[in-house]
Order: structure tokens, then C-alpha cells, then sequence
């Protein structure tokens, strides 16, 4: 075998996730109540578009949820008696072999989007003398000769990207067309033109950057030379990991406490508030950063559990998703305690209570699947929260390893970068870019969800919308 | 009102040992004063002899819970728990790594927190009133969509970036405020405009949205109707009654939101080079320097609690279909 495949801790836990929502999917459709919900919300355009841009989102984490570690190259003179495969210390995910062109790619520093020449002074020895001058990339529009042909080239990329973006559109268009002529007009459907105007949007964002980036570092590069694109790609897991994963811990807390508070009153009530009080009434980044210093502690302290520097970013980003997880849940426990206070009177649950009907039963039957909805709207928005909150989280010095490619990370390095001179501003605008479009995205998605899932107007949830975010 | 109040006093007690208890857990159990001598005098090269110095330098040295060597009531109050943990009841909070007087510290750095955050409050609070009673008035009109999507736009930027950005244009691009610092005198206004602009925006945008919940909500009720019949014109019916019945759920909402205003905020006190508490607790997290960040948590759970004791008051006040004392 060429590698050997890793999991990290994190991919199990995407992956799990993944195919939980697919479950969940499948399950839904057998649901009558939820199956109306769902057709509510699929004839919205706004909420299919939106969740197709987050399922591109999604599928790039994903592509990099898949980890090994390459084979090295045999030395025959050392390693011939041993025999045994050796595999590099680095771990490399699909995504990483897909953009090895990004990834390889080092320049030694500075350039600005698309350029072909260095962004800092350099000198230079020729037969001539001693010239500063700025020198030309090592990969960045390294194809070309003659430096004139630099806009015609980039323009050459970009219109390549764009008629390719128009036909596949175009196709997609008519096919859409040809479905919609089959089916009778007046029937409501799902909502395929927010699916095509949001694939049509990354078709004509993504394609020319895919033709430029043959060529040229489309969003520059840092201080140490790396491409900005494959950084802001590869932050793309991270951010999903810390909205998803977090979710992992905190669903099941929230929803097992706040339906036990609301449902058997009494002592569990007291109890439960207690504890959601005094956890509420520590400042979120003061309990997620107390929690991290020690587990930082920790992990200093067992460096040799870890095998790979990556196994211990990994862990690092496990835990926090954890501690962010155990510091949340208690919003959503809040909310699901008051409406379990108001269902739990209602006829219907009085009469099942009243034909006997164990309380193990009435919860899992007939109070979660009504709580489903404001759970369901809880997630997405949590997810949004918890995307800024990283980056927050990250700056302070206190999110996932340094070492660890995320937005925050991103925007903490390139920190200082406003104010050198001259300005350097492609790292940060990149990072803002993406994180901008995935948590508007999760955003609108949140609002949809919450029209078609409730009656009540958009609007609402927690007034100060950014946890930990505190500006 | 007295017996209420003091009852809702009575209750904060076992939260805010709640607390304390949690600290110390996570603060000397979970990680123990080995671990923290360790990180502090660096991880690898420490001998035995020094950590052991550096406890007894700061009294980590004691047993957790019970000290059995010591006599009568000392085996109780000779512990790290006495010492460092149920000491801040009464306001001690013993001293940062730098040897400083940590309660001293916080009661300077207050003032300054509040400078920034308290113009920073009323602002976005007034705006987002002002934004969301015309978004209410122009509802179901073009005006409005766009206000909202505006709104979530404005929400899903990060904060990072209106401090970052707001930095560059204001004070390096146009230099009309200086970048950061913070000034004693009355002269150090200039510093105070940047940062408390910033707040504002990042935070007007999710106002709005919420206020505007809570105007809608009032717009189709029956007082409103009759208003309407009455022949009152419509900017009356706005300002004297949906206004007026609205503001109460918002301002009983933000109530709970003021004494944290003391504990300022990390990132804008960071980035402005404000000594405020919020920069303090950043230094400390930096410096992982425990006993501070344990006193800031300390302090932030008990404005939290009065925070909520004062919403309940605010309640009552407001609305007087509840009574005191009942429940």
C-alpha cells in the first residue's frame, strides 16, 4: 500500500455526523409532521439555496475528514533487512492530494492575489551590480516568459472559468426546465430554483479560481510563503468540526436535562436549574478558557500519547468542541424545559398519562417529537454562533492549535498585517470572505427553518446572538 | 418588598458557592498546583525542589480540604481552600503572579471598562429602539426585508473583523481617532469614539432583529386597533402605545445585562489598548495566570446573579399584575 490510512478522532466524529443527518433524513420522510415541515421548508428558495451552499461547505470538510500518511521513499541500502513499510510523520487528508499544487507551492513570502512578482524588496546579484528590485515567484505565473502577457493571460483563465461556469448552468437550467414540464404547474414542489442560483453562484465564484489557481496564488500568499486559498480550504473542516461536533455534546445534555426538568418538576427541576444557573452565571470565555489552560496542562504533560503532531492538534480541537459543548447547552436546556412545562398539560399528554402510559413512553413518543423543531432551529443557529466564537476563541489564544489551519488562526497570524507597510490585506480579507459565506448562509437557513418550522415571525433567540463573542 | 428581596439575596448564595466550588475543582483538583508550577516555571527542565518552592511561595503548599496537621479550628481554615477559594466572599482575591494585590488591581481597572462599555450599551440599546420601531412602521414593505437582511448580515460578520477593519479605516487610513490608548483626563474622549463606534455596530444588528419581535408583536394587539378606531394618527399610535407597551420586554431583557457592563469586554479593550478588566483577564489568560482568572470568574458570576435579581425587580416594577413575594 502507497499509505496508510489515519483517523483522527475528529473525522469519526464528522463522519458519524454525517451519516446521523442522513439517518435522520430518511427517518423524517417516514414521519407525516415531519415531512410537511421538511416540504414547507424545500419550497422556500432561500432555505434550499442556503443549505446547498452549506452542503458544498460540507462536502470539502468531509473530502478532508479522510486522513493517511503517505509511504515514504525506501532508502534500499538502509531498509532492505528490515522489510517493513515506512510511513511519514505528516498526516495528509483527500483533500490535501486533490490541491497538492496549492499545498506545495511555497513562495518565500508576500505576494498579492494573482501576482508574479514578489510583494517584498529584494536584492539581487547580477554581472550588472547590486539591483533591489522585486523578484518573480517561483510558481506563481511562472508559465509565463514574457511578463507582458500577464493580464492577458489572467484574463485568458478568468474567461475560461466563466464560459465553463455559463454552460454548465445553462445545462443545469434546462434540465430544470425539462423537470419543471413534467410535472403539473400548479403544484407546490421543492424549491429547485434556490438549489440552481446557488450552484449557479459557486459555479461562476469557484471555476475561475479553479483555472486561475493553476497558475497563480488567486488569493496570495503569507509571511511564510503558503497559499491563501488552500489555508481558507483547509479552515473550512475546522469551522465545521467546532459547529458540529460541539453539537455532539450538547444535544443530548440539553435535551435529557431540560425534558427531565419540565416533565417530573419537583427536585430534578431544582436541581437541574441549579446546575444550568451556575454554569450560566460564569462568563463563557472565562469557563472555556479556565477548561483549556488545563487541558493545554494535559496535554503538555502526556506529550507521548501522540503519535503525530496532528493526532494532538486533533485531540486539542475533540476537546474544546467538548468544553464548548459542556459551557452551551444550557440555552437550549432552558427553552425545552419551558415548553415541556407547556406541553406536559395539554390534552393529549394528560391523556396518554391517564391510560397509563409510562413516562419513558410519553417522553419519547409523544414530547421529543414535538420538541424536534426547536432543537432542529437551535442547531443551525448554534452553528453560526459557534463559528464566530472560534475565531474569537483563537484570537485570545485559547481555541484549536496553532498548528491547526482555521479562520481564527488565519486572522490571528495576519493580525499585524493592516499595519505594515505597505498594506497587507489578502489573508484577512480571504478568511472574513469565507467565514462571512458560510455563517450568513447558516444565518438565512436559521431564519427559513424558523418560519416553516414555527408559526412565529422571524426573529428571536438570544438577544446578545454572538456567545463569547463580546464586542 | 424588603422579605422579596431578601429572600432573592438568600438565593444567590448557593449559586455563587456553586461557583467557587466548580473553580476549585477545575482550578486544584483537576489540575493540580504541580501542574500549574510546572507551566509556569517552564514544562522541561524543572527540578522537584523548585516546584516545591514556588507552592510554598504562594501557599499552594497546604492539603486541599483538611489539613491534619494543624490544631482546632486551623485544620479548617489552614487549607488551600479556605484560603484561596472562600476567601473572595469577602472580597479577598489574594495575588497575581506578578505580585500585585489582585482586588486592587480589579477596583482601578473598572473604571476604564466602564467608560467604554457603558456609552457602548446605552448607544446600541437607543439605535436599535430607533431602527426597529421604523422597520415595524414600514413592515411588509421593501424597507423592511431589506432591514432584516441587513440585519443578518450585519450579525454574521465577525466581530474580529469591525474591530480590525474600523482600526485601519478610522484611525490609519483617515486618521481622524487615534488607534488605541486610553486617557485619564477628560481630554481622553478621542480615544473612547473608535471603540464605542465599533461596539455599536457589531452589536445593532441582532438588537434590531430581536426589538423588532417584540414591536411586531405588539402592533396587531387589540389597544392598538382601538387607537386606531379612536382616529388617533398613526406616529401616535407608535409613539405613545406600541412604543411604550414594547419597551418593556426589552428593557426588562437588558437589565440583566448591566452589571456585566463592569467586566468589560475582551477583544475591543484588547485591540484599543484600554486598561480595563476585559484587557486584564486576556493578559491573564496569556500568562495563564490561574489566580486571576479564577477572581475574574469569581466576580463575573456575581454580577451575572445581580443581574438577574434585577431583572426580577424590573419585573415587578413594571408590571403590576406581580406581586412581591409571590411567586
Amino acid at each position: 500500500m502507497n499509505f496508510q490510512p489515519v483517523l483522527l478522532w475528529s473525522d469519526l466524529l464528522l463522519w458519524l455526523l454525517a451519516f446521523a443527518a442522513i439517518g435522520l433524513g430518511v427517518y423524517s420522510a417516514h414521519v407525516e409532521h415531519l415531512r410537511r415541515a421538511w416540504a414547507r421548508l424545500g419550497r422556500n428558495p432561500v432555505a434550499t439555496g442556503m443549505a446547498s451552499i452549506l452542503c458544498i461547505f460540507l462536502l470539502i470538510g468531509l473530502v478532508d475528514s479522510l486522513h493517511y500518511r503517505p509511504r515514504l521513499e525506501e532508502n534500499p541500502a538502509t531498509n532492505a533487512a528490515s522489510g517493513a513499510a515506512h510511513y511519514a510523520v505528516e498526516v495528509y487528508s483527500l483533500l490535501d492530494a486533490l490541491l497538492s499544487n496549492l499545498r506545495e507551492n511555497h513562495e518565500k513570502t508576500y505576494s498579492a492575489p494573482l501576482a508574479i512578482r514578489s510583494y517584498v524588496m529584494e536584492t539581487e546579484e547580477t554581472q550588472a551590480g547590486v539591483t533591489r528590485d522585486y523578484p518573480r515567484l517561483i510558481h506563481g505565473g511562472a508559465h509565463l516568459a514574457d511578463e507582458s502577457g500577464h493580464s492577458r493571460d489572467l484574463l485568458l483563465r478568468a474567461a475560461q472559468g466563466i464560459v465553463l461556469a455559463a454552460l454548465l448552468f445553462f445545462l443545469l437550467k434546462t434540465a430544470l426546465a425539462r423537470h419543471r414540464k413534467r410535472r403539473p404547474a400548479n403544484a407546490p414542489g421543492f424549491a429547485w430554483e434556490g438549489v440552481l442560483h446557488a450552484l449557479g453562484a459557486f459555479l461562476f465564484f469557484a471555476l475561475p479560481i479553479v483555472f486561475l489557481a493553476a497558475g497563480y496564488h488567486v488569493f496570495g500568499t503569507d509571511k511564510v510563503g503558503q497559499d491563501v486559498l488552500y489555508q481558507a480550504l483547509k479552515s473550512i473542516r475546522t469551522a465545521l468540526a467546532i459547529g458540529l461536533v460541539t453539537t455532539l455534546i450538547m444535544l443530548p445534555l440539553a435535551i435529557f436535562l431540560g425534558i427531565v426538568a419540565g416533565y417530573f418538576r419537583g427536585w430534578a427541576d431544582d436541581l437541574i436549574q441549579y446546575v444550568y444557573t451556575v454554569l450560566n452565571s460564569i462568563p463563557g470565555v472565562l469557563l472555556i478558557a479556565a477548561a483549556v489552560l488545563m487541558m493545554q496542562v494535559f496535554i503538555d504533560t502526556h506529550s507521548e500519547w501522540f503519535a503525530t503532531a496532528a493526532e494532538r492538534a486533533d485531540l486539542r480541537l475533540v476537546a474544546l468542541c467538548f468544553i464548548l459543548g459542556v459551557t452551551s447547552w444550557t440555552g437550549l436546556a432552558r427553552l425545552l424545559r419551558g415548553e415541556t412545562l407547556k406541553l406536559r398539560e395539554l390534552d393529549y399528554i394528560q391523556a396518554a398519562r391517564a391510560f397509563g402510559v409510562s413516562s419513558g413512553r410519553i417522553i419519547t413518543r409523544h414530547l421529543l417529537p414535538n420538541l424536534m423543531h426547536l432543537v432542529i432551529i437551535a442547531l443551525v443557529m448554534d452553528f453560526s454562533a459557534l463559528v464566530l466564537t472560534e475565531a474569537v476563541l483563537s484570537y485570545i489564544g485559547i481555541g484549536v492549535d496553532p498548528a491547526m489551519m482555521s479562520f481564527g488562526t488565519m486572522i490571528n497570524n495576519a493580525r499585524m498585517e493592516l499595519s505594515r507597510e505597505p498594506t497587507v490585506w489578502w489573508s484577512l480579507a480571504t478568511a472574513f470572505t469565507f467565514m462571512l459565506i458560510l455563517v450568513l448562509s447558516a444565518n438565512l437557513l436559521a431564519d427559513a427553518l424558523r418560519n416553516a418550522l414555527t408559526d412565529t415571525p422571524a426573529g428571536g433567540g438570544d438577544p446578545r446572538g454572538q456567545p463569547g463573542a463580546g464586542a | 418588598m424588603f422579605a422579596y428581596l431578601l429572600r432573592r439575596l438568600l438565593y444567590a448564595i448557593p449559586i455563587l458557592i456553586g461557583v467557587n466550588l466548580l473553580t476549585f475543582t477545575l482550578f486544584f483538583m483537576v489540575n493540580t498546583p504541580d501542574d500549574m508550577a510546572r507551566m509556569q516555571l517552564g514544562v522541561k527542565h524543572v527540578t522537584a525542589d523548585a516546584i516545591e518552592k514556588w507552592k510554598v511561595e504562594r501557599g499552594y503548599d497546604l492539603p486541599l480540604f483538611w489539613n491534619a496537621n494543624a490544631t482546632g479550628t486551623e485544620k479548617l481554615t489552614h487549607t488551600i481552600f479556605t484560603q484561596k477559594s472562600a476567601r473572595m466572599f469577602i472580597g479577598d482575591f489574594g495575588r497575581a503572579e506578578n505580585g500585585r494585590d489582585i482586588a486592587r488591581e480589579i477596583a482601578a481597572r473598572m473604571g476604564p471598562s466602564l467608560a467604554i462599555a457603558a456609552p457602548t450599551f446605552a448607544l446600541t440599546l437607543f439605535v436599535a429602539v430607533c431602527l426597529a420601531l421604523l422597520l415595524t412602521f414600514f413592515r411588509a414593505t421593501a424597507l423592511d426585508f431589506w432591514g432584516v437582511v441587513i440585519c443578518v448580515l450585519l450579525m454574521s460578520i465577525s466581530s474580529l473583523f469591525y474591530i480590525i477593519g474600523g482600526q485601519y479605516l478610522f484611525a490609519k487610513v483617515w486618521r481622524l481617532v487615534p488607534i488605541s490608548g486610553f486617557g485619564e483626563s477628560l481630554d481622553g474622549w478621542r480615544f473612547l469614539i473608535l471603540p464605542v463606534l465599533i461596539g455599536i455596530i457589531s452589536g445593532v444588528g441582532a438588537s434590531t432583529r430581536w426589538y423588532r419581535t417584540f414591536f411586531l408583536e405588539e402592533v396587531n394587539k387589540d389597544y392598538v386597533r382601538t387607537a386606531r378606531a379612536k382616529g388617533l394618527p398613526e406616529t401616535q399610535v407608535f409613539f405613545r402605545h406600541i412604543l411604550r407597551n414594547a419597551l418593556i420586554p426589552i428593557l426588562t431583557g437588558v437589565v440583566a445585562l448591566i452589571p456585566l457592563l463592569f467586566m468589560g469586554s475582551l477583544l475591543t479593550e484588547s485591540f484599543f489598548g484600554i486598561p480595563g478588566l476585559g484587557s486584564y483577564t486576556i493578559d491573564a489568560i496569556n500568562a495563564q495566570d490561574f489566580s486571576v482568572v479564577r477572581s475574574m470568574v469569581f466576580i463575573g458570576s456575581a454580577l451575572y446573579i445581580l443581574g438577574l435579581i434585577l431583572t426580577d425587580i424590573s419585573y415587578t416594577l413594571v408590571d403590576p399584575r406581580i406581586q412581591f413575594g409571590k411567586k
